[in-house]
């Protein structure tokens, strides 16, 4: 909503009518960019179909259930879980990663198609947690690939869980997706 | 059966040299323990197995311990037997530089993955197991992780093993408070 040649307003009142009281007045109409709400309308579809990749590696992974059971319900926030990470755009890190698992977790990851989220679940797969000095786990999900939302807890209850998907859906609002997805350019 | 009267059994079948230790129930071994040499353990665990009255039927677990002090590395083998309700434990010996002994696995075919994890932590060589692969760890690691002198590398596949110390990362420095130190 920078440059008033950009707007796209219909119904503004005919120049002459009363002198605009700001920048941009369009007299009682809201005025707007287009790719503002072709992104809004885009990122209201992407928000509430965060599909998740249905992947647990230990304890976290038992919660990580309770989240899509029914009383803390995760699919009321669209958030359904897929066998595949082809068709999932989350990733959630539910447990200890071990080393063996490592490597399978980053070419999951590589698996998965842009634009993708990572949920990484509970003290183990945030830095090691509990099993931090052992020989076999790897010591954190950030160092082999990256992570948007750190979930604390050993493990986390339903609620934080949710608490991280909310926040992954606050930041997919934020993003512009037309411009990520076709570089369209456009007033920022 | 009591352990002292297995013992008595396996010394009458196998000699002197194939069991040269037995150890009670004490104050220091809470169960009764046969020191038994590690190339007769297939022919041992073959007769406590078949042998009526005897009859051990279940393997309960291998276990193996490094004694680095004593430079043996120690193959303990926890025997049940479900028809006569009566256990036995049998310990050999190995040296620690080059650990090898018999599979038991056409004996009690449990083994199999007992004896991969044992060579997988451990590095003991059981000759005859049919698939001597690791179990827990990447088939390309380096080095048998439960041995007391094993060393951790710096990464794995470009993966880091430590991670620094938060609190030491964003520790507050104050210059005045050092240099009063020093």
């Amino acid at each position: 909503m920078s440059s008033s040649t950009s707007l796209l307003n219909l119904m503004a009142p005919p120049k002459g009518w009363g002198s605009p009281k700001y920048a941009d007045d369009g007299g009682s109409v809201i005025t707007t960019n287009v790719d503002t709400v072709v992104n809004s309308l885009l990122n209201w579809g992407r928000v509430n179909s965060v599909w998740f990749m249905l992947f647990g590696l230990a304890c976290c992974a038992i919660e990580l259930m309770q989240t899509g059971g029914p009383r803390s319900d995760m699919d009321r926030f669209g958030s359904a879980p897929r066998p595949s990470p082809r068709s999932s755009d989350l990733f959630i890190i539910a447990g200890t990663l071990t080393y063996k698992m490592a490597l399978r977790v980053k070419r999951l990851y590589d698996q998965m198609s842009e634009p993708r989220y990572v949920i990484s679940m509970g003290s183990c797969s945030n830095c090691g947690g509990l099993f931090q000095y052992a020989y076999s786990v790897c010591k954190g999900v950030d160092q082999i690939i990256p992570v948007d939302i750190y979930v604390p807890g050993c493990p986390p209850r339903p609620e934080a869980l949710l608490e991280g998907l909310l926040k992954i859906q606050e930041k997919i609002k934020s993003e512009k997706f037309l411009q990520m997805r076709y570089g369209a350019s456009s007033a920022p | 059966m009591t352990p002292e009267a297995i013992y008595e059994k396996l010394k009458a079948e196998f000699g002197e040299e194939a069991v040269p230790e037995f150890h009670p129930v004490s104050d220091k071994n809470r169960d009764a323990w046969i020191a038994v040499a590690p190339f007769e353990i297939e022919r041992i665990s073959e007769y406590l197995k078949t042998t009526g009255g005897l009859s051990f039927d279940y393997l309960e677990c291998i276990t193996g311990v490094d004694y680095p002090d004593l430079k043996k590395i120690v193959v303990v083998y926890h025997v049940y037997s479900y028809t006569q309700r009566h256990r036995i434990v049998l310990k050999a010996f190995l040296d620690r530089d080059d650990p090898a002994m018999p599979s038991v696995v056409n004996v009690w075919s449990t083994a199999n993955w007992q004896e991969r994890e044992c060579y997988d932590l451990l590095g003991v060589l059981f000759e005859g197991h049919p698939d001597l692969r690791r179990l827990l760890m990447p088939d390309d690691w380096e080095g048998h992780p439960l041995r007391k002198d094993f060393e951790e590398k710096e990464e794995y596949h470009g993966i880091p093993t430590v991670r620094p110390n938060p609190i030491e990362l964003f520790k507050i420095q104050i210059p005045g408070k050092e240099a009063k130190a020093s």
